[in-house]
């Protein structure tokens, strides 16, 4: 497959909010169940293990008008919960069976019990992921949360997941964030040859589609690309941070590329990236899934952070491994923890002299003119500066 | 919470008894280091005052600090200096009006600077922007900061599952206790906290009997506003002290009096009409025109009978907690786990429909906070939800706690005003 067909069918799944593709999936066999789940965070591997489709819902994006979801939230709220409950009562939704809400902010938190209210034969869950981090307290806690989301979706599904069930998915995913992360090193080793918008498209594709499927999808990627001729342009190589949760339209995406920009690391789609390293297919697979939140994921600002040396160093480390040049602050307007965590971050790269800056978006801004000014002179002003 | 611009006029001994109590704590906090003592800062909701008297530390919540400065209308510029340190104007303002007020040099209530604390106390309970809030305090103060992660009841149905007790028990024990040991160089003594939680039952009790004196007609308190000053003591500095203990055995005195009497609630202007209407509430007051929001309710002689607000730092009435001295560390455990806003959509909602039924009340009111997203995420439902359960109408207006560019006036009154013909208009159609 060419990159273009590739991209195609990721940009169909991404405009596509009938979710087709998990609904063709669901019916292809008898007794299948699809599990919904909001930013940032849920063990797929369970999900995937009950033989179930984990698919994550990101909003309504610039494409929905939104007309019942503003009746649930206030202005100053942000807008994927309001577009969220519009998918859901739109009937968008009505052929996923199950929906996970992780521990983020409050207003994932209380979307948990608006669900429960608004659509009580769905099986809705609040997951919690621990903010301490020690094996023996929080680890414990997390293990047990990870035994009663698996009994939930036992119940659920009507079957029983076995500890070997969790190991086969547990491989399944190892393969497929193994295949993330070359994606992302490609993108930073050679930029011109892997436009932001194509990453992004093709992770948000995973949201969708199976893990199977996904890993395919990006090893064809991967293979189609590399022939692909592209020319090098004299882009800034910029990281870019806080849009893990309320997702920019892709023409904010695009624009910051066009403005001069390569992004060279994001934090659009957390959760094929947050655990970073395999977990082990051996022993007690709820172990190695707790052990690998707490030991082995991303920082993230809805994770508390033990130690105030560390505190918001992962972005230094982050821009000098990609070498990146500067650090674009984009957020969803009314978003709390992105934007409480931001001064805390811009100390940090303040303290390493790495210059950045910062805007706001909601899913359907429309305006692109001005974030592409706003980008385009960071772009001149890094390369002035480096040529100084 | 209570402090020197006391929304109340007449002072009765039990306000008296209180001021001093507030003022005596922001001494000991100003004077910390001259007496030798430590300090430590932490939330209103998940406290663990108790505990944090068994060490002699002296405990600064920056919530109380910073509605205080509202009340004294001063977070204004405190939030406008936060925004000019680099904080969006999004985020909630309880964060910019603590951070511009450390700005400003933390000039406690009176006059003189808080020393910076010892340790930081994040009791991550009902609210994800605790957890920013305390890490941008530690950045300037570089103090220890022990995170007590407490599991939200996400499913609900008033479940604590012996999973989430366990982990914050276990914290307490090996995370909270060994840092207050440390930073306090005080040994942990059981007894002395049982001792303090026996005083903390003691209080309990009484503040559930004021809280639900409203249930009586005419109410003889304000179950929100007037509450404010009713669960000052023990959902800040002083629940497990005898100073408590004495506080509400003395506020219950005076509402047993006015009950006797068949007095109504007081009110910054004194005797409140008659009672009009009775009003359940969902989410905090407004603190920047606390007494001018007052005035919209008792002018009508709408009382608020219950409320969500009165319950944040604590809920004992509805499902009947007390501290317990027989398992101190479990019941710190299970009051965290307790809280309010620590409780999912439709347990809080069930909860605002049955005070509507048990308070006989005419409806919910809500006042959404722009910046509270723990309280305001979910009210439309709520509001449609508790009408739909109790047949009762009910109303939304919108503040801001301490950010005074978001109340306004002629909005919140005008709506106040249609809502009361709505409740006639009910009240003859019946
Ligand atoms: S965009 Fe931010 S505030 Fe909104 S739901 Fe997501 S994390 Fe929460
Ligand atoms: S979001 Fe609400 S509960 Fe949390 S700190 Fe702000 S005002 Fe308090």
């Amino acid at each position: 497959m060419s990159v273009k067909e590739i991209i195609d069918r990721c940009e169909e799944i991404f405009e596509d909010l009938n979710f087709t593709y998990a609904r063709e999936w669901k019916v292809a066999e008898d007794g299948r169940k699809v599990v919904g789940y909001m930013p940032v965070y849920v063990p797929n591997e369970i999900i995937h293990a009950a033989g179930m489709l984990p698919i994550g819902i990101l909003g309504g994006g610039d494409a929905m008008e939104v007309i019942h979801g503003d009746a649930y939230y206030q202005s100053y709220i942000c807008r994927i919960p309001r577009s969220t409950v519009e998918l859901g009562i739109m009937k968008n939704l009505d052929f996923v069976d199950g929906m996970l809400f992780p521990s983020i902010c409050d207003v994932i938190r209380n979307l948990s019990g608006v669900w429960k209210l608004l659509f009580p034969e769905v099986y809705a869950r609040y997951f919690d992921t621990p903010q301490n981090f020690r094996s023996d307290i929080g680890g414990e806690f997390y293990k047990n949360d990870l035994q009663e989301l698996r009994e939930g979706l036992e119940k659920l599904g009507g079957r029983e997941i076995t500890d070997d069930d969790l190991r086969n998915s547990i491989q399944v995913y190892n393969e497929n964030r193994d295949w993330v992360r070359k994606v992302y090193q490609f993108r930073s080793d050679q930029p011109w040859k892997v436009p932001a918008s194509e990453v992004y498209l093709l992770m948000r594709a995973g949201e969708i589609l199976t893990p199977e499927d996904h890993t395919q999808m990006m090893k064809d990627y991967l293979a189609a690309v590399e022939n692909e001729e592209r020319r090098m342009k004299d882009n800034c190589r910029v990281v870019l941070n806080g849009s893990f949760c309320e997702q920019p339209p892709l023409g904010l995406v695009k624009s910051i590329e066009l403005a001069g920009c390569y992004v060279v690391d994001d934090d659009y789609m957390m959760i094929n990236r947050m655990i970073t390293e395999d977990i082990p297919t051996d022993g007690d697979p709820l172990l190695n899934l707790s052990e690998a939140f707490l030991k082995h994921s991303l920082d993230l600002a809805s994770k508390f952070e033990p130690s105030e040396e560390k505190k918001g160093k992962f972005i230094v480390e982050l821009v000098r491994a990609r070498g990146a040049e500067g650090v674009i602050f984009s957020a969803p307007s009314f978003c709390d923890p992105a934007l409480l965590d931001q001064p805390m971050l811009a100390h940090v790269l303040d303290d390493a002299n790495i210059p950045y800056i910062s805007f706001q978006y909601a899913e359907n801004s429309g305006q692109m003119q001005p974030i592409r000014e706003q980008a385009g002179t960071f772009a001149d002003s890094i390369k002035l500066w480096s040529a100084a | 919470m209570s402090n020197d611009n006391n929304p109340e006029v007449k002072k009765d001994t039990s306000m008296l008894k209180q001021k001093e109590m507030i003022a005596g704590n922001y001494e000991k906090l100003t004077n910390a280091k001259e007496l030798g003592l430590k300090t430590s800062s932490t939330f209103v909701p998940g406290n663990l005052n108790e505990l944090t008297r068994c060490f002699d530390i002296v405990n600064n919540l920056p919530e109380i600090n910073a509605l205080g400065n509202a009340m004294r209308k001063q977070s204004g510029a405190m939030i406008s200096d936060a925004e000019k340190m680099g904080h969006s104007e999004d985020v909630c303002t309880y964060v910019k009006a603590d951070i511009g007020m450390m700005a400003k040099g933390n000039i406690a209530p009176n006059g003189k600077p808080m020393p910076n604390p010892d340790m930081l106390l994040l009791s991550y309970t009902g609210c994800y922007t605790f957890l920013k809030w305390f890490e941008l305090l530690r950045e300037q103060y570089k103090c220890p900061t022990v995170m007590l992660h407490v599991p939200y009841q996400g499913d609900g149905k008033g479940q604590i599952t012996q999973s989430m007790r366990d982990y914050v028990v276990k914290q307490i024990k090996e995370e909270v206790i060994p840092t207050m040991e440390q930073v306090s160089g005080v040994k942990f003594d059981i007894d002395k906290l049982r001792e303090l939680m026996r005083n903390s039952a003691k209080a309990e009790d009484n503040l559930v009997w004021v809280l639900q004196s409203a249930k009586k007609k005419p109410s003889p308190i304000d179950g929100y506003f007037g509450a404010v000053y009713y669960i000052g003591p023990i959902f800040s500095a002083f629940r497990g002290t005898t100073d408590a203990v004495e506080f509400y055995d003395l506020l219950r005195g005076e509402i047993q009096e006015r009950t006797d009497k068949g007095l109504g609630p007081v009110t910054p202007d004194g005797e409140m009409g008659k009672e009009k209407y009775r009003l359940v509430t969902e989410g905090p007051p407004n603190w920047t025109n606390f007494r001018e929001f007052w005035k919209m309710f008792y002018d009508e002689g709408a009382v608020c009978v219950a409320s969500s607000y009165s319950k944040v730092g604590g809920v004992y009435d509805y499902d009947g907690f007390r501290h317990d001295p027989e398992n101190p560390i479990e019941s710190l455990a299970e009051y965290c786990l307790g809280c309010y806003t620590n409780r999912n959509l439709p347990e809080r909602t069930k909860m605002m429909a049955d005070y509507i039924e048990d308070y006989e009340a005419d409806g919910l009111l809500i006042n959404s906070i722009k910046s509270c997203n723990s309280f305001a995420a979910g009210e439309l439902l709520m509001l449609r939800e508790v009408e739909n359960l109790t047949g009762k109408p009910g109303a939304f207006i919108e503040t801001d706690l301490v950010d005074p560019r978001y109340f306004s006036p002629a909005n919140v009154k005008n709506r106040l005003e249609s809502y009361f013909q709505m409740i006639e208009q009910k009240r003859q159609a019946a």
